[in-house]
């Protein structure tokens, strides 16, 4: 049996037995290659290219009341964005994480959520918010937008019935280069189906 | 190469100038040399420019380091596909990108406008000439793409990682040839103004030119939304960052125009407010450009802080000052040739459209402006973010969805109480029994909901509109519905493309109500165990970490992280998140590692995973699991917008003109009766 066996099964049964005879178990605490659903993960060959070591996720960094009020926060390290959306993306980022910590050291001494918001503010001033807080200048912020489309729309409102009534007024509009669709009378504006079909046969036999 | 692409920008600029005081002195004078002159001079600046861009392309495909921006933007491994999309990474290339185009737009103008619009030309010619030089200009005097450096580095800085992605590659040009072909239509409104043919026919001649604008940055809109989404790794796809907000102003703006154009088309009315969003739109779109370059607002997509800024700011003012002065001074040869006649009338709807849209873009303006007029009046900045547009533009947004379903439904010039109960009754029903069914299912997202329940309403308006066309046409010819649609679509290309337009955005509408129920979590694994979590739909996905690999790749080193998917008990497969230290060609790191997420996309909703990173250098992972409903459909969404965009653009189903005469003949049919 032995006559037929080649050389890499030779050296592949060879290395077989003797890892087996000098087979010890490792100790929990060394580093070894993973399998899945295998103990301990095994040291990567360069982390440094995996980026910044992290730490573990806890409880608390998934807890929905610490992320509201981290989604009110900005992060402080140019990237725009709130302190819970920059912890979770920019993993590079030092500064998130290290708001995340004071978050979670106000909710230990007892704030409540607009307690450690404030906090954030008297320590940052209150750009340190995603959202201007509504008061004083601020309301022009949020308001002055919609107050001015309504007020537009007010004007609009108005011009359109004085148009509406000038033109009641003057029945006989005369027809403008522009201005070819001016129906001749009400009628027209409430044709028939056979009317209206009569028309788009017409329409149909134009060019274009 | 670097003194050929200097010696282009010169001839450019001295060109460019020529070509801006012969075409305004010609068109003024009626000199049909001068005229011819400016003419000339653009496709001369075309060519200068093109030979400049050929200069810059030759340095960065050779890496001549020695060329500062080579050097900044490229290294000798990147890939060519990105060696390439390096012409415009840069605030430089970009510059000398804008122009180039822009002179290329200007010739495609010059050369393919009808002879009937001949008056106009010069002008024309005199305004591309004189916003390409502008450009020339920043570049020759604050930032030259051909500028050497002192010595000569091994190995250029590489391309940032997130502009490494194909969507990088489409998403700039799209957004540029967007802005670029604004400044067309904005020629031919200051041609108009200057010649004082302020009659409809200057319209005809930039109609195609507002679509492709149009189109063009819509394109760029998405492509963006779609590289956030799938680089950036947040997951989500719109922020409110002020670049994203200034892409969208001119869209806002142009979506008006494009609405309000065809009262101006059929009625000959609201020339004021036409012209006056053409400038508009166009100051907006440099305005964009000048935040993005000046650094004036912080953002993740600006350039660097550059003198660049205040070249852009001067330019800015003087064109705004220089266009509505002559504005003003028209205003008396712009007066309405028909006045509107009823309150509930399309006309009026589109007036109501106009003011949202103009509304909505003055309250993106007004929040990306704040932090500055807060610090002038309050001595504070403040931080205006994604909670504040959220709250301000949403119910905006809502309303203009309710308005394109109802314009739609509307009669031109009056609609009749029979009529309309006629029109609104489908649609109405529709989007009330979308709502009550939401309702009912336990959808207790008050926005979310009346966004599907008025896209409901949307669909069920452009449903009836197509199926009373088709159903005309099928008994009129007896064409079968299928034929009797495509040839109604063929035929009215502009309206009904208009309706395909409409589907998308409301599709669009219904995907961004899905964000409402994203969900997201972190959590550490070691290689074998799993993770569970809930989606919006009830089911329950579980996560397996299979283990990380290490390897190299062309400029990158990658850390892979890779997991077993399943759903409800269903293998789904495996997917893969990634780390990416990108090196130089000398394998020295470049940037810090980026993050490259792994997507897994249906139609209901999208898993997205992201690898934070790993804990004490082993296997142990940290992961970041965010279920996004219905992303799917925002670019779905905007495919079907593309589309539509498209059909109204394709050549063929006649001019306006025609349209006129057709809708007048139509009319005195019916006066017969």
């Amino acid at each position: 049996m032995m006559a037929d066996c080649t050389r890499r099964e030779f050296f592949g049964l060879v290395g077989g037995l003797a890892s087996t005879a000098l087979y010890r178990p490792l100790p929990p605490s060394a580093a070894q290659d993973s399998l899945p659903g295998t103990g301990p993960s095994g040291k990567l060959w360069d982390p440094s290219r995996a980026g910044r070591p992290l730490p573990p996720v806890t409880a608390r960094d998934n807890d929905a009341a610490i992320q509201a009020i981290e989604k009110q926060l900005k992060c402080t390290c140019g990237c725009n964005q709130d302190v819970y959306t920059c912890r979770t993306t920019d993993f590079n980022c030092t500064t998130s994480p290290a708001m995340h910590q004071r978050v979670l050291q106000l909710a230990d001494r007892g704030k409540t959520a607009q307690g450690i918001i404030d906090q954030f503010v008297r320590e940052n001033g209150v750009q340190i918010l995603m959202a201007p807080p509504k008061r004083g200048f601020n309301l022009a912020g949020y308001f002055l937008p919609s107050a001015l489309i309504l007020a537009a729309a007010a004007v609009l409102v108005l011009a359109l019935r004085r148009w509406a009534r000038a033109a009641a007024a003057t029945p006989a509009t005369p027809a403008t280069p522009a201005a070819l669709a001016a129906p001749a009378s009400p009628a027209a504006l409430d044709a028939t189906a056979a009317e209206l079909e009569r028309l788009r046969r017409e329409l149909d036999r134009l060019p274009g | 190469m670097t003194v050929l692409g200097n010696l282009a920008l010169w001839v450019a600029f001295l060109v460019g100038i020529w070509g801006a005081l012969t075409g305004f002195v010609g068109g003024l004078l009626g000199r049909a040399d001068l005229q011819q002159s400016a003419r000339h001079a653009v496709f001369a600046m075309c060519a200068a420019l093109l030979t400049a861009v050929f200069a810059l392309e030759w340095a960065l495909f050779h890496h001549d380091f020695n060329v500062e921006y080579v050097a900044a933007y490229t290294s000798r491994n990147l890939p060519i596909f990105y060696t390439w999309s390096a012409l415009y990474a840069g605030q430089k290339g970009s510059l000398l990108f804008w122009a180039s185009v822009l002179s290329v737009f200007g010739s495609l103008a010059l050369t393919f406008t009808s002879r009937r619009h001949a008056p106009l030309l010069p002008y024309v010619a005199g305004v591309v000439c004189a916003v390409a030089a502008f450009f020339v200009t920043v570049m020759l005097f604050a930032a030259n793409p051909f500028a050497r450096l002192a010595f000569t580095p091994l190995d250029g800085n590489g391309l940032n990682p997130q502009l490494q992605n194909p969507g990088m590659v489409f998403h700039p040009p799209m957004l540029y040839l967007g802005y670029i072909s604004m400044t067309i239509p904005y020629a031919f409104a200051m041609a108009a103004l200057l010649s004082r043919r302020l009659d409809t026919d200057w319209l005809v001649a930039i109609r195609k030119w507002t679509l492709v604008s149009w189109l063009f940055l819509s394109i760029g809109l998405l492509l963006g939304m779609w590289w956030a989404y799938v680089e950036l790794g947040w997951g989500g796809y719109w922020a409110w960052d002020p670049v994203e907000n200034a892409a969208l102003l001119p869209w806002l703006t142009m979506t008006a125009f494009l609405h309000s154009v065809m009262i101006q088309e059929k009625r000959g009315m609201l020339k004021k407010w036409n012209l006056a969003l053409v400038i508009g739109s166009w100051l907006l779109s440099v305005m964009g450009t000048f935040i993005t370059r000046s650094g004036v607002i912080s953002s993740v997509h600006s350039f660097t802080q550059s003198p660049v800024g205040y070249y852009f700011l001067v330019f800015l003012i003087l064109a705004a000052a220089a266009s509505f002065t002559l504005y003003a001074r028209r205003l008396p040869l712009l007066d309405a040739e028909a006045r509107l006649e009823s309150m509930v009338s399309r006309e009026a709807s589109f007036l109501f459209n106009n003011l949202l849209l103009v509304g909505i873009a003055f309250s993106v303006l007004w929040g990306t402006l704040f932090p500055i007029l807060s610090e002038l009046v309050q001595g504070t900045k403040v931080t205006v973010g994604p909670p504040f547009f959220n709250q301000v533009n949403i119910p905006l947004g809502l309303a203009l969805l309710a308005l394109t379903g109802i314009g739609p439904l509307i009669a031109w010039r009056r609609a009749s109480l029979p009529n309309l109960k006629r029109q609104f009754a489908v649609p109405l029903t529709t989007g009330g029994f979308v709502g009550l069914i939401l309702l009912v299912g336990g959808m207790r997202d008050g926005w979310a909901l009346m966004a599907i329940a008025l896209a409901g309403f949307v669909a069920a308006t452009v449903g009836q509109e197509f199926a009373r066309g088709a159903r005309a046409r099928h008994r009129q010819y007896g064409e079968p519905y299928a034929l009797a649609l495509a040839r109604l679509v063929g035929r009215n290309r502009r309206r009904y493309g208009g309706y395909i337009v409409h589907t998308g955005i409301l599709i669009l509408f219904v995907a961004f109500a899905g964000m409402a129920f994203k969900t997201e979590t972190q959590v550490t694994l070691r290689p074998g165990e799993r993770a569970t979590i809930r989606s919006p739909y009830g089911w329950t996905y579980r996560l397996t970490h299979l283990g990380i690999s290490q390897y190299d790749a062309l400029n990158r080193q990658v850390t892979a992280a890779t997991l077993e998917v399943e759903r409800d008990g269903k293998r789904l497969g495996v997917m893969t998140t990634e780390k990416r230290q990108h090196v130089d060609g000398l394998g020295r790191p470049t940037f810090q590692p980026s993050t490259e997420v792994g997507i897994r996309s249906d139609l209901r909703e999208d898993l997205y995973i992201v690898l934070g990173g790993v804990v004490n250098g082993t296997e142990q992972a940290v992961f970041r699991f965010t279920i996004n409903p219905l992303v799917w459909w925002v670019w779905y969404g905007g495919v079907v917008l593309v589309l539509g965009g498209l059909v109204v653009m394709w050549p063929g189903g006649g001019s306006p003109a025609v349209k006129r005469v057709q809708a007048g003949y139509a009319v005195r049919l019916v006066g017969k009766q």
